[in-house]
């Protein structure tokens, strides 16, 4: 059980490194998206400014302030409340996300599936698990909002953070087909029977 | 006690930021209870996140979760409560409206066909207003629920049939705790809505959801399965965020309704740990806020 400090962006090679239990803390850009962004830059032909080669993104649409554009919020806004969505939504967008623009980690609550965990293994990527609703906390890890595009699709903007010190973070999805979520799944579904019996269920 | 409408829309708005903020003490509790008892190591770090995030919320009087939900509006007015209802939805979707604006807090809501976002969190029918009544004299109460979509998203509806019996019941409830896996943001409030119509079984498992943690369902034997499913569920080792643990459900919560002979139908919603509510009551003496 490994803890990971990183500095972003990362290269397929580190990101390899990292196995499911381990911690990651990252530093430097983070990348926010959230089912609207993805839904027109995947089934609507848009396109991003962002390189994101290398980087996370995380799965959020923040609270935010707009304010006189100065250098501490060179967008206009500045950061309320950030905090991370259930990921589930956006599964089917993990491959192409990794495939035409590089990213290599996804940040995100609940857990992603099988698709996903192949891309990871086939490219190189790993999924880090936040705790959902402990948004006051992930909040005091971003430093500013960098930069903002597609900002049309607001508050599901394709948004640029700053972060320091954004984590622990579990590794809860790596490179080489391992998922906590996969083994609780399978784990909990085969008490299902004992759960019923339990009940007093004769007919299931 | 005549209403002063100004001061409901005010209240509405006071009341979506409180709610949004303040996570209620019985929720806190059944963080310290789950704690305590938590064998996973993993599971118990989770929590303790979870239990630092509702401080530094209040800390920075910061959201606790980002998430506005959808925005409910649950009103109960007293036997000699003089109001407009018209004029005290309008006056509620306001307040919702200027909270939006004004903290300002994200918008969750869409149109939902064309998916646009009015930046009000107001919409066709949203904010949901459900309107009670109560034999309190000289009592207005509104309750404002952000419902997180997280949770919302993981509902579901059986129409089972009579045949099947309560197992039909049980097995259900089981069955949506597994499919939700970590999805919900558990530790959750399971809400079970039993029998009723299909709408009605569906509302009562929302009702269920976001009662207060510590209440029993009116009715023993909405109890007692209160209490069987309450365990059952935890046995399921799903855990906070569902990376495993004992820590899956704070508590399953029921609520029936009388059903038809050939029916048997059963809901379930959840709500996520952070489950939040507010509400403010209004009385001759003027507004007091709680949970």
């Amino acid at each position: 059980m490994a803890h990971h400090d990183i500095n972003m962006p990362v290269t397929a090679e580190q990101v390899r490194e990292w196995r499911i239990g381990d911690t990651v803390t990252l530093n430097g850009t983070l990348y926010g998206i959230r089912d609207g962004t993805h839904i027109h830059m995947f089934d609507r032909g848009r396109k991003t400014r962002f390189d994101m080669s290398g980087h996370a993104v995380i799965h959020t649409a923040p609270n935010v302030r707009k304010v006189e554009k100065s250098k501490a919020h060179p967008t206009g806004y500045a950061p309320l409340c950030i905090g991370t969505t259930t990921s589930a939504r956006m599964e089917r967008f993990s491959r192409p996300l990794m495939e035409q623009y590089g990213v290599r980690v996804i940040i995100g609550k609940g857990g992603l599936a099988e698709g996903s965990l192949s891309a990871f293994k086939d490219l190189g990527g790993a999924y880090l698990a936040i705790v959902g609703g402990a948004a006051a906390l992930e909040t005091t890890w971003v430093e500013a909002i960098e930069d903002v595009d597609l900002d049309d699709l607001n508050p599901e903007s394709l948004w640029k953070f700053r972060v320091k010190g954004f984590g622990p973070l579990l590794v809860s999805m790596d490179s080489r087909g391992g998922s906590i979520y996969t083994q609780v799944n399978k784990a909990a579904r085969e008490k299902r029977a004992a759960a019923l019996a339990s009940l007093g269920v004769k007919n299931s | 006690m005549k209403v002063d409408l100004k001061k409901v829309e005010d209240a509405a708005k006071e009341l979506y930021i409180r709610a949004l903020k303040i996570l209620p003490p019985d929720v806190k509790q059944g963080f310290a209870r789950l704690d305590a008892a938590e064998s996973n190591p993993l599971a118990k770090k989770v929590l303790g996140t979870m239990i630092r995030n509702i401080s530094v919320a209040e800390e920075t009087d910061n959201l606790t979760c980002q998430d506005t939900g959808v925005p409910i509006y649950n009103v109960t007015i007293g036997r000699k409560v003089e109001v407009d209802g018209c004029d005290l939805e309008a006056a509620i979707t306001r307040g919702c409206a200027r909270a939006t604006n004004e903290h300002p807090l994200r918008s969750s809501v869409v149109h939902p066909i064309t998916r646009v976002n009015d930046h009000t969190s107001c919409g066709i029918r949203i904010p949901a207003i459900h309107v009670g009544f109560s034999d309190q004299p000289e009592e207005l109460t509104i309750q404002m629920i952000p419902k997180g979509s997280g949770s919302e998203n993981n509902s579901w509806l059986r129409m089972a049939i009579p045949a099947e019996g309560v197992d039909a019941i049980k097995a259900f409830v089981i069955d949506c705790v597994l499919d939700a896996g970590g999805k919900t943001c558990p530790p959750t409030i399971v809400g079970v809505g039993v029998g009723g119509s299909a709408d009605l079984c569906m509302y009562l498992s929302k009702v269920a959801a976001t009662r207060a943690l510590g209440t029993r369902c009116a009715d023993s034997e909405g109890a007692k399965l209160e209490q069987e499913l309450t365990r059952a569920v935890n046995d399921l080792g799903v855990g906070p965020q569902g990376l495993g643990g004992d820590s899956t459900a704070f508590a399953v919560h029921v609520e029936l309704a009388a059903t038809h002979i050939t029916m048997n139908p059963v809901a379930v919603n959840m709500q996520c740990h952070a489950a939040r509510r507010a509400s403010a009551t209004f009385t001759p003496k003027g507004v007091t806020y709680g949970f």
